[in-house]
């Protein structure tokens, strides 16, 4: 079977007994309701981070909707990924306020600091940016949102400089600068 | 006495759970028994975190931008001390601020605890509910709700009463109610703003068009990009739940229905009703023709109310005081008010709530607080990405559907950025055309196609390499996705092009023509030059540049390369002595 070439390396700690348990518990309450695909999509990915291919093809498997209309879904939406994330996500937002108010130089400040561009992850797996449309933080624009696990912190009115110190400062928590 | 801390998003990115931390910190120390409490966002965004404290008298003391450290003076004069702390308290303009506005929807933002009911019931809330529920008939409630002219606040500016009579007069036994809570417009935050500070306000009016078409369940579609306005929905959904106001039998009159939250999945086309629709029943949100309308055929094909948070939040009201006493405000065909999210280049960001017929120049000079480092106006931006720009000579006009619409932006959800002389408008229309190529579904051609022709020629030109015939070729092409998009975000997504084109000509001209940006914004168009004079020679720009293209003696004046020059602006913005000029 597909799933037993799957390596445990996307696993969270979460999963002990089987690789499958948490996302068959969502699928047995969500399978026999109407118009469920997205919320077993969004819970799939709390799960496992992002959506791997052999999650896709279980979720098929016991929903009945195709894999070729779940990648449909999946593509379609901005919130789903198909790649594994860092352990600290940068959500910059790119709305009209941050525009005006210089979220492009804080984009390429970070983008340099980290090596990595929109959507990329970096080789040590602590950081993922994301552009996102509008956070709704207008008043403290520039706005980027790291989400770490279950929490989320907001950070306005930045600068390129006060962007790249919250990134360092992120890092040395980590233990790594 | 009590001690309340708003915290909104943006209060809590500005650091008031800090700040409320601090407070609790210093009354456990001073063994004191006075509660720190929770409240949302009050709309004065530039002034977070706020801080009011309420004396036993009733008397409240608003404080803002109090940092932890301010929390202890405040604390020592104020808690302990009984004397208020002036330099904290809200400034002149701030007060100004909140009383030049008229409150209907925002009446207990930022007053009372949105995540505790008592709160919501002592300020008269649920009361409108249950007034329609005992003592009026479907029939009734949609004729307050009709003569109230109360119009869509999402942007379309249906009137709200007809959509609910034509749902009302379907056979169809299985309807719903839809909340729009998707707010995807970059620049509008007002109904993540309520959801956060009045949750129930927006139940309230579900519950009460739930009655008005008989429907038995409900949806908030809300966007993922607002957890906590989805963790205070589901506080307040629960504790609705258990006070008998929602779910069976609902204060006891037999009538049932249930409300659940949907999570939108991040998709700005998913704010369009039936795209939306397409989406809570787990499909790609693609937009389809109408009719037929949701009023027939929408959720699960079955006719469907879909309102959006701050047309809901006004029910109640219209409910309680009458649909005459709403329509008193406002102009003729725009009743009521309409809050707006004022950000970009003004003092005083946040958000402003004006009846009707208010003039833009009011809601930026006198609310808003003008232009900051005295920097000139240059316009002002309606309606998200299917709005458009106001240039200075149509200040004047009033906030109405019909007048905002003449001069060529939209009323929309009541997004409002403006913008001073130092933005290069013809990069706002590529800012735009960007978003909106990018949200695009890709269903219908125009919209698809279109959208991305008009974006390769509005980079082309602020890449300053516009011909002369791009002008006509846009305008045409605005037409074009206009007239033929299946949609509002293809017919409106020309917008912002047709309204820079048509108020802001010249900046095209002086880009195509000239190679020049008026405002120096297109990296291509302009250039970085030290001026002799106040240059002295320190060396810091050229220490930083991340290229090396500076150089010069000590004490010399220095030279920028412009072949090596990537026009990062490092330079200007670290230069102690403003020596750097862009040209």
């Amino acid at each position: 079977m597909e799933h037993n070439q799957r390596t445990d390396k996307h696993l969270c700690s979460n999963c002990h007994s089987s690789e499958y348990a948490q996302l068959d518990l969502v699928l047995n309450e969500y399978k026999d309701v109407q118009g469920n695909l997205i919320i077993i999509l969004q819970k799939a990915q709390e799960i496992y981070g992002y959506l791997p291919r052999d999650v896709i093809k279980r979720i098929s498997d016991v929903t009945g909707h195709t894999q070729a209309k779940i990648f449909g879904v999946v593509t379609f939406y901005s919130q789903f990924r198909l790649n594994p994330i860092g352990k600290h996500l940068i959500l910059l937002c790119q709305g009209t306020a941050c525009h005006v108010n210089g979220s492009l130089a804080v984009e390429k400040a970070i983008c340099h600091e980290l090596g990595i561009k929109d959507k990329e992850t970096t080789p040590d797996n602590l950081f993922t940016l994301n552009n996102v449309a509008c956070l709704g933080c207008c008043s403290l624009a520039p706005v980027m949102m790291i989400k770490t696990g279950d929490t989320e912190e907001t950070y306005g009115n930045l600068t390129p400089d006060s962007a790249i110190e919250i990134l360092e400062d992120i890092r040395r928590k980590e233990g790594l600068a | 006495m009590r001690i309340l801390v708003g915290q909104g998003s943006c209060g809590i990115a500005s650091g008031a759970k800090k700040t409320a931390a601090a407070f609790a910190e210093q009354i456990r120390a001073a063994e004191m028994d006075v509660p720190v409490d929770v409240t949302g966002c009050i709309g004065l965004c530039y002034l977070e975190p706020i801080v009011d404290i309420y004396d036993d008298n009733g008397e409240m003391t608003r404080y803002t931008k109090v940092t932890p450290d301010t929390a202890k003076l405040i604390f020592d004069a104020h808690v302990v001390g009984g004397t208020p702390y002036t330099p904290a308290m809200i400034p002149a303009d701030g007060q100004a601020f909140l009383d030049k506005q008229t409150r209907v929807v925002m009446k207990n933002c930022g007053i009372i605890n949105p995540e505790r009911i008592e709160d919501y019931i002592a300020s008269g809330g649920y009361r409108a509910l249950s007034k329609a529920i005992r003592n009026m008939t479907a029939d009734e409630i949609c004729d307050v709700v009709l003569g109230s002219d109360l119009r869509g606040r999402g942007g379309g500016g249906f009137p709200t009463g007809k959509k609910w009579v034509q749902v009302k007069r379907q056979s169809e036994p299985v309807k719903y109610v839809v909340c729009n809570a998707d707010e995807g417009d970059p620049g509008a935050f007002m109904d993540r703003s309520i959801l956060e500070a009045d949750p129930h306000s927006v139940l309230e009016g579900m519950i009460i068009a739930a009655k008005a078409i008989d429907a038995r369940k409900g949806y908030i579609y809300a966007r993922t990009e607002y957890p906590l306005a989805i963790t205070r929905l589901q506080i307040a959904i629960t504790q609705a739940k258990e006070r008998g106001l929602l779910g069976d039998d609902i204060l006891g009159s037999g009538f049932d229905f249930d409300i659940e939250i949907y999570q939108g999945a991040g998709a700005f086309v998913c704010g369009e009703e039936t795209a939306l629709m397409r989406s809570i029943e787990g499909r790609r949100g693609m937009p389809r023709p109408r009719p037929p309308f949701p009023a027939h055929k929408g959720l699960w094909e079955k006719p469907t109310i879909l309102n959006n948070v701050e047309t809901l939040c006004n029910v109640p009201q219209i409910m309680l005081h009458g649909g005459d006493w709403y329509a008193s405000v406002g102009t003729a065909t725009s009743k009521g008010t309409k809050v707006f999210a004022m950000s970009g280049d003004v003092n005083n960001i946040g958000l402003v709530e004006v009846p009707m017929g208010t003039p833009l120049r009011t809601l930026i000079y006198d609310i808003g607080g003008g232009i900051p480092k005295k920097r000139k106006f240059k316009g002002v931006q309606l309606g998200g990405p299917s709005g458009g720009c106001i240039p200075e000579h149509l200040l004047d006009t009033p906030v109405d559907y019909e007048e905002i619409a003449k001069v060529g932006a939209i009323m929309g959800s009541g997004g409002v950025i403006v913008m001073d002389e130092n933005t290069c408008m013809v990069d706002i229309a590529r800012f735009f055309m960007e978003f909106t190529q990018d949200e695009s579904c890709g269903k219908c051609t125009p919209c698809r196609v279109g959208t991305r022709r008009i974006l390769e020629i509005l980079t082309r030109i602020c890449e300053g390499k516009g011909k002369p015939e791009d002008i006509d070729t846009l305008r045409y092409l605005c037409d074009q996705i206009n007239e033929n998009s299946l949609c509002g975000l293809g017919k409106g997504a020309p917008n912002p092009v047709k309204s820079t084109l048509e108020h802001f000509l010249d900046e095209y001209e002086a880009h195509i023509y000239e190679k020049r940006c008026p405002a120096k914004v297109c990296k291509s168009l302009i250039r970085f030059e030290i001026i002799d004079g106040p240059c002295t020679g320190c060396g810091l720009c050229a220490r930083n540049c991340p290229v090396n293209a500076i150089s010069g003696e000590r004490r010399q004046t220095h030279v920028i390369d412009p072949d090596i020059c990537i026009k990062c602006g490092i330079c200007e913005q670290l230069c102690p002595y403003d020596a750097i000029e862009i040209k």
